[in-house]
């Protein structure tokens, strides 16, 4: 036996009662892993850094189009490297399955988004076939795409010249990112803005939902965004520029304070556990005085008894978080195995962090006072009944 | 037994306030449950009510074929036009159909309590007819906009949330500046909007058709007749709806996702709450042992202990219940909110804790309560006096 | 006979109720030699416990000295008393001696936690303890599993296994049958004769105490002797 050993059988005393504490206490963690990774995949969309790019969109709404005649005299801009553009394509997937789909010049996006990881010849293949198409391997691993396959896409709303709603690209590239954060990213799908311009029934041409900067200097990316919008104000085809960061925060926000719902919901859980595991803690110790005092008699001192009742608080929480935790990320990767990707709720480090450090905060919070109570005691009085 | 029952009831309930450390758990653990519960389906309720009450059935809502949102749905002057001559209409006052080309359009506001980022918000250009569409919309302050001139009308929820969409405020949009002159307020989701005339928004946004065409149906089997005729004509390839149909389809996303997170939310937490009361139960059986005891060892039946084990349980997680759905109510009810929308525009709607809500809560509390109960009370019951006297 | 183990000088101890001032003993003087078996008697709240609890370190007098082993103990603060307790007392009770939730021999092993003793040589220490109980084929049960008699008799393998020089009994057999006590009892003389410990025993059972070498009788905070 060891202090160890003896803290964990004091645990299981009351075993219907401490199995009881325990399971509320994996239930709360459980709650708290999987919100705190909702919560940090809203918030996390905004804090990805990319490497500096500027995003310049109609400055009403995004999902307002600028005409591609803009391009040249972006990247006259000084302090512009390169300038990408995109257009919602807005694809569907067999009967319902929506597909981030964008249209797109091959050339200039993979100079100005490096991050996206696939062989050259595949590039090539991309910039030569008109109908081309590349995905981000999620989303050929979710559907099984295969390079070579002709893939039929339907829009929601870009009909084709014929009036049909269905396009069929042929798969000639299947991308990569270049690390675990662009990896998760590796979601959507790439098609030729050339082809969607003659092949679109409402003749739509040159159409652009973004312009994509690199910039050749990032720390100049506060003096480009206010030229490029300097230059089309007062135009009909007004811009709004900013960081790519800040515009993926700008979206996480329309959504709504996400962090606040998740932040009253565990207030509630912890404020409840609290009351749960104290009572537990409390009732404990008060039933076990005379033994306490005993221990003191053995000659263990008054510090090592609050030790041994904070040691026994600790592991409880301890191993209830842990298996919460557990379980929340059993579950999360469920979630995102059954989603594609699309949900990528595994816990990361952050949430794991997050929740030992409340871990041990609890520990301390339903300890600390039954375990002063303890130390307190007076051998004498204890034994005596007092 | 009912009077043994009874009997036991009161004494137990009476030694409670001995016991209160674990019954404040019960109480406090159904608290957290029906407060976050309640607070959580309000928000679904409230927007999807707004949703909802948006929409007559007596009116069609007509949209490019396929599209499945306003946003993405867009027609040609020339369809616009020989759509209202479709029979299924109505007639207005004026011996015209009644109907209201409508363009949907994207503008941005920024929110009350930020400072730069902005939130898209829905601009609708209208025909006159569009107000006549709509008779619960009403003018609250300053006029209606002139046809002809930049000129805006904002939902009461937009000159809520959002700046710069007060009476006087002017607002830029495409090069071009338009100024609010009056609020109205509908009770849907028009709230979340802003009107103007739709040729100046046509002119301004460089758009020549329309995103959709509002028509008053004539007679019951008018949606049917409208419905026939597009269909048999080759010109037009359009899907017509009820109005309400139309709204009720956009909440299905928001919907089923808060649904399933307060689904999801509200099971843990409830398990997390039964573990809790089945501790608490089992603490108050033990700690009323002795009196259970006796009571059995006078001549009381079994059944009448498990019955009051039960009642206790059930007590305290109704007053908790309670607790939770009056805090529910007091910090959420008519909280004015917003977010995001089906055409990634903002809609403004208000949290609402329902009658039915609080009910669904209480049932909640009972479930959790008889499920605390029931093992405790069990073992009550079935405990050999003589451990139970002898335990003490 | 040998040098002293326990001198006991002028002690007074005076307990404060809330507004009540008890004096429980006053000015009392008591030599104890190494080696001795003392029964301490005397009628309820004469003080017997208290005298047992200054002597074992669980308590500081109000006034005098205590002197145990040649140690000053009533000098010592609380963390220099339970140290001490450690290494020089083993305290055998009437009632809670053993916990619950442990077996015999991990509660006879508890002191030992104490030492820097690795678990090798703790679990022989152990084995060595049961062993001059007589209970070392019930080493794994838990209290619960054992009678009466075998509580206390793992109660006085715990006492032993650290080898302190003092064993301080209180109403060891108070809880026992006649026959139970009498064999504890026999292990007291055992302990006592053939292992040299020094033990204080109160008891209010005349029987029990004759079983140790002197009787000594505490009325009104004052020390008798009883003719042997």
């Amino acid at each position: 036996m060891t202090k160890a050993g003896f803290v964990v059988a004091n645990l299981f005393r009351k075993r219907t009662r401490t199995i009881l504490t325990l399971l509320s206490v994996v239930m709360a963690f459980l709650l708290f892993g999987l919100l705190q990774s909702v919560n940090s995949i809203f918030s996390s969309g905004a804090n990805f850094v990319g490497a500096t790019r500027l995003f310049v969109q109609a400055r009403v709404s995004f999902t307002q189009a600028l005409p591609i005649s803009m391009l040249p005299k972006l990247e006259a801009i000084p302090g512009v490297a390169a300038v990408a553009h995109e257009m919602w394509f807005g694809g569907v997937w067999q009967e319902n399955t929506p597909l981030i789909m964008l249209s797109l010049d091959p050339r200039t996006y993979h100079e100005v988004y490096p991050e996206w990881v696939m062989p050259d010849a595949q590039w090539q293949a991309f910039i030569q076939t008109r109908t081309g198409m590349i995905a981000g391997k999620l989303l050929a691993d979710q559907y099984g795409w295969k390079i070579g396959q002709k893939i039929p896409i339907s829009s929601n709303i870009w009909p084709q010249k014929n009036g049909s709603k269905a396009w069929i690209f042929d798969l000639v590239g299947i991308f990569d990112g270049k690390d675990e954060d662009w990896k998760r990213r590796a979601n959507i799908a790439f098609i030729q803005q050339d082809y969607f311009d003659e092949s679109n029934q409402f003749g739509i041409k040159g159409r652009v939902n973004f312009y994509i900067l690199k910039l050749s200097d990032s720390s100049k990316a506060e003096g480009v965004s206010k030229s490029v919008d300097a230059m089309f104000e007062n135009s009909p085809d007004e811009t709004k520029t900013q960081t790519e960061k800040d515009f993926n925060m700008s979206f996480v926000k329309q959504i709504g304070d996400i962090g606040l719902i998740v932040r009253w919901i565990l207030f509630a859980v912890f404020f409840t556990l609290l009351l749960v595991v104290s009572n537990t803690m409390a009732q404990s110790v008060r039933e076990r005085v005379p033994e306490l005092a005993v221990l003191k008699t053995l000659g263990f001192t008054d510090r090592s008894v609050l030790g041994f009742v904070l040691a026994e608080a600790f592991a409880l929480v301890l191993f209830g978080g842990l298996l919460g935790l557990l379980l929340a990320s059993i579950a999360g990767a469920m979630v995102e195995r059954g989603t594609g990707g699309q949900f990528q709720l595994r816990l990361d480090g952050g949430v794991w962090l997050l929740g030992v450090v409340a871990i041990v905060l609890m520990s301390l919070a339903v300890g600390l006072l039954p375990a002063l109570r303890a130390r307190r005691l007076k051998i004498v009085d204890a034994l005596a009944g007092r | 037994m009912f009077g043994q029952a009874l009997a036991i009831t009161a004494l137990s309930i009476r030694s409670i306030p001995e016991r209160w450390a674990p019954s404040l758990v019960i109480v406090v653990g159904l608290t957290g449950v029906v407060a976050v519960f309640t607070a959580l389906l309000a928000m679904a309720t409230g927007f999807e009510s707004t949703l909802k009450a948006t929409g007559r059935s007596d009116t069609a809502m007509i949209l490019r074929g396929g599209s499945d949102a306003e946003l993405n749905s867009a027609f040609d002057r020339d369809s616009t036009d020989l759509i209202k001559q479709e029979p299924g209409i109505a007639l207005g006052a004026d011996g015209k159909p009644l109907a209201s080309a409508e363009l949907m359009v994207i503008a941005e506001l920024v929110r009350k309590d930020d400072v730069k980022n902005g939130a898209n918000i829905t601009l609708r250009g209208i025909e006159p007819a569009g107000f006549e569409l709509r008779p619960g919309l009403k003018i609250v302050a300053g006029r209606k906009f002139t046809p002809g001139l930049r000129e805006l009308i904002v939902g009461r929820g937009v000159a809520r949330q959002f700046q710069g969409a007060q009476i006087g405020d002017a607002l830029r949009m495409r090069g071009s500046e338009w100024r609010v002159v009056g609020t109205f307020e509908s009770g849907d989701a028009h709230d979340s909007e802003m009107w103007t005339d739709i040729n100046v928004a046509r002119s301004t946004f460089g758009r020549i058709g329309s995103s959709s065409v509002l028509a008053a149906l004539d007679g019951a089997d008018g949606l049917a007749r409208l419905k026939s005729a597009v269909a048999a004509e080759p010109r037009l390839s359009l899907d017509v709806l009820r109005e309400q149909d139309y709204f009720s389809g956009q909440t299905r996303q928001f919907r089923r996702t808060i649904g399933f997170l307060a689904g999801v939310v509200t099971v843990i937490m409830a398990l997390g709450a039964v573990f809790a009361a089945l501790n608490s139960m089992y603490a108050a059986v033990a700690a009323r042992g002795k009196e259970i005891a006796t009571l059995r060892a006078i001549g009381f039946g079994g059944a009448p202990v498990v019955v009051s084990v039960m009642i206790e349980a059930l007590l305290l997680a109704l007053v908790g219940a309670v607790l939770g759905a009056l805090i529910a109510y007091l910090l959420f009810n008519n909280l004015s909110v917003s977010t995001l929308g089906q055409s990634f525009t903002q809609v403004v709607f208000n949290f609402k804790v329902t009658p039915q809500l609080v009910a669904r809560g209480l049932v909640i509390a009972v479930v959790i309560g008889m499920l605390g109960g029931l093992l405790p009370a069990l073992r009550a019951a079935r405990l050999p006096v003589t451990t139970m006297l002898r335990e003490q | 006979m040998s040098e002293s183990m326990v001198e006991v000088r002028n002690v007074t101890k005076v307990y404060e109720r809330g507004t009540q001032r008890v004096e429980v003993l006053h000015g009392l003087n008591l030599d104890i030699p190494k080696s001795d078996f003392v029964a301490l008697m005397g009628p309820s709240g004469s003080g017997k416990t208290t005298l047992l609890n200054l002597i074992g370190g669980l308590d500081q007098p109000t006034s005098g000295e205590v002197r145990v082993g040649g140690s000053r103990i009533d000098q010592l603060g609380r963390g220099e008393l339970a140290r001490w307790r450690a290494h020089n007392i083993g305290f055998v009770f009437q009632f809670y001696n053993l916990m619950p939730v442990l077996s015999a021999e991990a509660n006879v092993e508890l002191p030992l936690l104490l030492t820097k003793l690795g678990a090798a040589q703790r679990r022989k220490n152990v084995a060595v303890a049961l062993e001059i109980v007589g209970l070392a084929d019930r080493a794994k049960h838990k209290p619960r599993e054992l009678s009466g008699g075998q509580e206390q008799r793992v109660a006085i393998a715990r006492a032993l296994v650290s080898d302190p020089q003092l064993l301080v009994c209180d109403e060891p057999t108070g809880d026992l049958d006649r026959k139970t006590a009498e064999e504890i009892l026999g292990l007291l003389q055992v302990l006592n004769r053939e292992h040299g410990k020094t033990i204080i025993m109160v008891t209010h059972d005349p029987k029990a105490a004759e079983f140790a070498r002197r009787i000594l009788h505490l009325e009104k905070g004052q020390l008798l002797e009883q003719a042997a």
